[in-house]
């Protein structure tokens, strides 16, 4: 606000060097030779291989395949194989064109279409599809496709790595310690130990203000950080290590492009009798995280609707393009999508108003999903369904040709936090102490990353202790003064860690009340109720504690003649459970939707030899001020019994909405259908053209 | 080369290469980190600056084309540690969140409310096309500029 | 970066002695295409001639029947003149559509000229225009002006000092089509004029380019032939932006609905 807040690359490290990261130019083949021109002197910089690499090669994640540098191959564009530092740019430039790397290509995976590697494959049974199919009056099948999508964080990677020397006042040895842009200060800490093979004490991770994440910076920094490590721990010297626009658009993780394809049963009444879904998701030449999206995906594909009859196949496949990671909605975006568009076709099918089968299908309490789970509580399909409806703005008048207008609508869940019994193994953990009389302070790794975790967090334990907000201050995040309270992210911050604090919190209430003195310290660790049940294999049973709730509604304008789509207006109504700070809630919510109709209508990736030629901000495109539509949201407060006054996880529900609701808003303003996002205008004048041709002229 | 101009209201002289940028020559030179990167190409507007009133992207300005230029930066907006109004704002509505954004965004409302003291929801809209944020939707952002309007 | 000097000229007549002394040196005028390119390591110039703070490169004023605008006078000042918001409304709309507030700011129509890019914003509208680029030494015809991808008739050393703008009275209709509505480089741009018949169109060659099957139409007064002939005219091209098929549809589109709104605006 003032320019006094430090990101990491504000920070002035006196004697740091430069680092750089030399990234692989082919798809996929095998180093032959890496050479360095003898007309450099090599002297002055800093090399590091694999070869350097003290501890294990590998980042750690769920799988150990992907390397923290490549050794004998490379499987994607822009993999790192060998790292450079120098004490400035102008040098860093130089030894960057002295170095050669020599490969032996070979034949590069670059589709979805022609994987033939999988990394995981999740089946969801309910009922039996194949008996209930036959009986159905009418089945519908259609076959949607989602594109990447950059987190585009305004603040690109980055970290500075300062190594131990051992010598210095209150140093702990050998290790390093590592301050960068990040959302989980122990996935980095735990990659870092395993990769530089040191022990707990002697890798300490330091969030620095943080410009932005959206799951873009979970998994990433950890690369990041590995790389700065090992060039400072070999110059014996501070490294800084960040990316410019260019470098993160091209070597970092998107959101996980797929193809889902939906059969949907139904009686002519509309009785939904059978969904059968296949879901095929492009993991790229690593795992990272995949498995989870795909899980998340999965689980939320059948979209916030009863069915008896389930059959949800998933797989998330290997290409040689680089790997797709963590993004804001972690794989329902793209479930979702497909889901709600599905309504909508089955509605035209029947000839129906597509809210007619929303208000049929939509589960209630008592009613099952897919996975089993029996919904107890804070249920909120017709709340926020009603609540948007009611809030929408009429619709206006058709415009003047060549422009048509249109409206959609949406309705989706988000489950909150992690999947299954991931919190419980998770165990996440955090402390509030009574520093002295009337000084409180909360110590979690949970991070600020814009989403208002800092606030909230503070506003929970104040109103818990009964104390005024300035009483009550975090910790930095920093591993070595913070526990472990599990990643920043899966919209489990408020809810889970707020949840640990608000009990926390009471303790200390009730002990100061009890008349003890401080410093006091309660520390409080997540036990998963015993009500909730999960079984990882057949994956059956309660997917997630709770879930969030929300209603979209989209008002396009389409240029017939150009096929460019405006957003206008956007209407959600979101079910939190219990907004904690109304202001950032909403402020998650309009973020997050304008994020999901980037992701609708212009942000597009376009791959050549599986290299993104999107690769700057003229080039990947996100909305601004005159692309974003007037954002009106609702708040809907349906407590959930165990969230922290109520409150559930609601960073990325706001990201499944949209998209299917402009789609449908597209085809009310044209009656052409685009089963895919983004929705640019080519693929919108060619489906205009389309349909065109098929009508005769005639349009809706 | 030598470089004078006005920077938050104090005279500056720099010696630099004229053709480095304005960008690099505040945060390294002068260390007002407050003006950041986040594309080095003008598509952002997180590097916005006021030279002589105008909002401009400073990863575009050759050094050597700010003589004799006023210049200001987020860190000349608040005046004797009170917030400008416009900062003021941007807090009470929630119009920050990550906060990188925020003080491009900040100079371009300054350079707006200045040339247009009564803009319209539309005006705002154009006036802060140039600049990026990924995490408010902006809806924030125009109310608290219209927050501002006198 | 590399080592790059920055001269800093008194007039025009210093900068151009000062080009002819340091041919390798690049004008830099708002700096939105050469200090994006010098960052890149596109472009690697020994020198960057600085025209940003001449006063003879600035202002907008009539002379002779004609409109002039000084080469380094910003977008912004176009878009706030009076003068050609009366006389060439066209390229405040052309003028508005460039980047936002902060590059509008910056950027000049010496610039867009001395770039060439196919995808400059103005261009168009110039050569509906039938503008003249006024440097140094001589006045060149707009239309002759671009004479490949990125090249111009500029001579080595020869600087823009204005652009010339007849003031016939002509009706030009402007249109960018671009991915968002801020912040874009066009997908297609263009700038039509009936009478005269002029059709003008960026984007969809490596040069902006005038299309002379479809003014040939227009100027019998066959609208419609005009709409049916630009296909000849232009060579898109695929690439990260858009498409061969799309530019080429588009074209047509914009082009038949400009016309359309010519007609309905005449009568």
């Amino acid at each position: 606000m003032t320019g006094r807040a430090r990101y990491t690359d504000d920070l002035i490290v006196p004697g740091a060097w430069y680092g750089r990261t030399i990234r692989s130019t082919i798809a996929r083949g095998a180093i032959r030779a890496i050479t360095f021109d003898p007309a450099f002197d090599w002297s002055r910089v800093v090399v590091v291989t694999a070869e350097d690499i003290p501890g294990e090669n590998v980042v750690q994640l769920i799988r150990d395949d992907q390397p923290a540098l490549a050794e004998r191959e490379v499987r994607h564009q822009e993999e790192p194989i060998l790292l450079l530092a120098a004490p400035d740019r102008a040098t860093l430039d130089e030894a960057a064109r002295a170095v050669h790397i020599d490969y032996a290509p070979a034949a590069a995976v670059l589709a979805l279409e022609s994987a033939t590697d999988t990394y995981t494959t999740i089946e969801i049974i309910k009922g039996d599809v194949d008996a209930a199919l036959p009986g159905a009056e009418a089945v519908v099948e259609r076959t949607f496709r989602v594109g990447l999508q950059e987190q585009l964080y305004i603040e690109p990677q980055g970290a500075i790595a300062f190594p131990h020397t051992g010598l210095g006042p209150g140093d702990r040895g050998p290790g390093v310690t590592v301050i960068g842009s990040l959302q989980c200060p122990y996935y980095v800490h735990r990659a870092l130990k395993r990769c530089l093979g040191l022990p707990d004490a002697q890798v300490v991770v330091i969030q620095a203000e943080t410009g932005g994440g959206f799951g873009g910076k979970e998994e990433y920094p950890s690369l990041v950080a590995i790389h700065a490590a090992l060039l400072a721990r070999k110059a014996g010297r501070p490294v800084r290590l960040i990316y410019d626009r260019h470098e993160d658009l091209t070597a970092t993780t998107k959101r996980h492009p797929g193809v889902i394809t939906h059969r949907t049963g139904v009686r002519r009444d509309g009785t939904l009798l059978a969904q059968d879904i296949e879901i095929v998701l492009d993991g790229g030449a690593y795992c990272t995280l995949t498995p989870v999206v795909l899980s998340r995906a999965a689980i939320h594909a059948a979209g916030p609707y009863g069915c008896p009859n389930v059959r949800i196949r998933a797989r998330a496949v290997a290409t040689n393009t680089p790997p797709n990671g963590a993004f804001r909605g972690f794989g329902a975006p793209q479930s979702l999508f497909a889901a709600e568009l599905m309504v909508e076709h089955v509605a035209e099918r029947l000839g129906v108003p597509s809210l007619d089968l929303r208000r049929k299908w939509m589960l209630g309490v008592g009613d099952t999903t897919a996975t089993g789970q029996k919904l107890t509580e804070s249920v909120s399909a017709d709340l926020v369904l009603a609540a948007a409806l009611k809030a929408a703005p009429p619709v206006r008048p058709s415009a003047l040709p060549p422009v048509r207008r249109g409206r959609g609508v949406s309705l989706v869940f988000h489950g909150s936090g992690f999947t299954g019994s991931g919190e419980k193994k998770l165990a996440g953990t955090i402390a509030v102490e009574c520093v002295r009389e009337g000084e409180f302070r909360i110590l979690t790794a949970s991070t600020e990353i814009g989403q208002g975790t800092n606030t909230i967090f503070c506003q929970i334990a104040a109103d818990t202790l009964g104390v005024a907000l300035e009483q009550v201050t975090l910790a930095p995040q920093d591993t070595s003064l913070v526990p472990d309270s599990g990643p920043t992210v899966a919209s489990r911050t408020a809810m889970i860690v707020g949840g640990l604090i608000h009990d926390a919190a009471r303790e200390l209430r009730d002990r100061l009340g009890a008349r003890q003195r401080p410093p006091l310290r309660v520390e409080k660790t997540y036990v998963q109720p015993d009500t909730i049940h999960w079984d990882d294999q057949i994956y059956r049973g309660d997917a997630y504690p709770v879930y969030a709730w929300a209603c979209t509604i989209a008002d396009v304008e389409v240029d017939t003649d150009t096929g460019e789509v405006r957003v206008t207006d956007l209407v959600t109504a979101v079910d939190c459970g219990r907004a904690i700070h109304p202001v950032m809630a909403e402020g998650q919510i309009e973020g997050g939707s304008l994020q999901a109709v980037g992701w609708a209508t212009i942000e597009e990736i376009k791959m050549r030899d599986g290299r993104y030629l999107n690769d700057r901000l003229a080039t990947y495109l996100i909305p601004t001020t005159l692309d974003a539509p007037r954002i009106r949201t609702i708040l809907i407060e349906n407590p959930y019994s165990r969230g922290p006054f109520g409150a559930k996880g609601i960073g990325e529900l706001p990201m499944d909405g949209p998209a299917p609701a402009v789609i449908a808003a597209i085809h009310d303003a044209t009656g052409a259908w685009i089963d895919e996002v983004p929705a640019t205008p080519e693929k919108v004048l060619e489906a205009l053209h389309g349909k065109r041709e098929t009508r005769n002229g005639m349009r809706k | 080369m030598t470089v004078r101009f006005t920077l938050n209201g104090s005279p500056v002289t720099v010696e630099v290469l004229g053709s480095r940028r304005l960008l690099d020559v505040l945060r390294e030179d002068l260390r007002l980190t407050g003006t950041k990167e986040g594309c080095g190409e003008g598509e952002c507007g997180a590097c916005s600056v006021l030279i002589d009133g105008q909002v401009v992207n400073s990863c575009l300005v050759a050094v050597g084309q700010v003589e004799r230029c006023e210049v200001v930066t987020v860190e000349g907006l608040a005046t004797g540690g009170e917030l400008s109004p416009l900062q003021r704002a941007f807090v009470e509505r929630g119009a920050a969140q990550c906060g990188i954004c925020t003080p491009g965004m900040l100079l371009a409302a300054h350079a707006l409310l200045r040339e247009n003291p009564r803009p319209s929801a539309d005006d705002v809209r154009v006036g802060l096309a140039g600049n990026l944020c990924r995490c408010t939707g902006y809806t924030k952002i125009i109310e608290a500029v219209l927050a501002c309007r006198t | 970066m590399p080592h790059v000097t920055y001269l800093r000229p008194r007039d025009v007549a210093d900068a151009v002695r000062l080009l002819a002394e340091h041919p390798d040196c690049r004008p830099l005028a708002g700096g939105t295409d050469v200090m994006v390119m010098l960052h890149a390591g596109a472009i690697r110039p020994g020198g960057l001639l600085d025209l940003w703070q001449l006063g003879e490169l600035k202002g907008i004023r009539r002379a002779d029947g004609t409109l002039e605008i000084g080469a380094a006078e910003p977008y912004s000042g176009i878009i706030a003149s009076a003068l050609v918001r009366e006389h060439l409304p066209a390229l405040v709309d052309a003028a508005r559509t460039i980047g936002a507030a902060q590059i509008q700011n910056r950027g000049t129509l010496g610039g867009n000229l001395a770039n060439a890019s196919p995808a400059g914003d103005t261009l168009p509208v110039l050569l509906a225009a039938d503008a003249v680029v006024v440097t140094d030494r001589r006045a060149i015809p707009v239309a002759e002006f671009f004479t490949g991808y990125r090249k111009t008739a500029l001579h080595a050393g020869e600087l823009i000092v204005a652009v010339r703008f007849p003031l016939d009275g002509r009706v030009i209709r402007f249109r960018k089509v671009g991915t968002r509505a801020a912040q874009a480089i066009s997908k297609v741009v263009l700038a039509v004029s009936r009478v005269p018949a002029r059709v003008a169109v960026g984007s969809v060659a490596e040069v902006p380019l005038r299309a002379p099957r479809a003014e040939a139409a227009l100027a019998a007064g066959d609208a419609a032939g005009a709409v049916a002939a630009i296909a000849a005219d232009i060579r898109p091209i695929d690439d990260v932006r858009s498409t061969a098929a799309y530019r080429r549809a588009v074209t047509e589109n914009v082009l038949r609905r400009l016309l359309d709104d010519a007609v309905r605006g005449a009568q």
